[in-house]
């Protein structure tokens, strides 16, 4: 059995949305609001939902890329300040494997236009996989993208 | 520890000598023990380790003993490899902040692409 070092990684999503944080933040802390955009990508099927918006609570999304692997997203929230700042840990497993566990710091912040919103993840990335998931899932993603840039999809070519 | 450039440097010195690429060819297939990696190249085990070591200097490959058998494995796979994974959490976290923005009817551009899966499709 081999055992290789964890790996570690951290990356920032800022976007900026022209809703007040209060609508913004409502699209997290309510299950219909979070259900209509927190999923996985083309090519994937939802499973099981679960949604439980308190500190201690636990959401869950398990879904089926492409018939191919089962994905399964489980976070705790550890922190929530209503309409500024979401603190979770998830963990990520693909077919029951852990693959990684992640701090997640969503904040929002009023701007003149609307509200800023900054989600810094760090994760580590534990005993790897048989190219079995992400790297197909990593892929995809990419060939997604240039398909949504050929065909001029707004929403790709306006990113910065 | 060593710089960036130094580590680089090793690394093609590592790479110059073809017992070492063979070495790493053979890893880049998935992990193998040293008499694994010894039996093909018709070199000693004692011929390995010393190859081995050259690689795990400069951060290519690493090995760990379990009993008696050492196990040798790509070091940069495995960073690739979560490199590779949290590019793909990145991604995936994009598009839903996309749909965040359809959700809350920000993204009324007239050329919206009507093949466009939302949610869960």
């Amino acid at each position: 059995m081999s055992h290789p070092k964890p790996a570690h990684d951290m990356f920032t999503i800022v976007r900026s949305y022209k809703s007040p944080p209060a609508k913004v933040f409502a699209a997290w802390s309510t299950a219909q609001g979070k259900a209509a955009w927190f999923a996985g990508g083309a090519g994937w099927t939802e499973k099981v939902r679960e949604f439980d918006f308190r500190v201690g609570g636990q959401d869950r999304l398990v879904g089926k890329w492409k018939d191919e692997f089962t994905s399964d997203y489980r976070a705790t929230y550890h922190d929530i300040t209503p309409e500024r700042r979401i603190v979770t840990a998830y963990d990520m497993r693909l077919d029951g494997k852990l693959i990684s566990v992640s701090l997640a710091t969503v904040t929002f912040e009023p701007e003149a236009t609307g509200t800023k919103l900054t989600m810094v993840e760090q994760g580590v990335f534990v005993d790897g996989y048989e190219d079995n998931g992400s790297r197909e899932q990593g892929t995809n993603s990419l060939l997604d993208r240039l398909r949504a840039h050929l065909e001029g999809s707004a929403m790709e070519s306006l990113r910065p | 520890m060593l710089s960036p450039s130094a580590t680089l440097d090793l690394t093609f010195d590592a790479l110059g000598d073809p017992t070492r690429r063979k070495i790493v060819e053979r890893l880049s297939r998935g992990p193998a023990t040293v008499s694994e990696l010894a039996t093909p190249l018709e070199i000693t085990l004692a011929g390995v380790m010393q190859h081995l070591k050259v690689l795990e200097t400069c951060g290519l490959t690493r090995s760990e003993k379990v009993g008696r058998v050492r196990t040798c494995m790509l070091e940069a796979k495995m960073l690739r490899a979560a490199e590779d994974w949290f590019r793909s959490r990145r991604e995936t976290w994009e598009r839903n902040f996309d749909r965040l923005a359809d959700y809350l009817g920000e993204n009324d551009a007239p050329n919206d692409n009507p093949h466009e899966t939302k949610g869960g499709d």
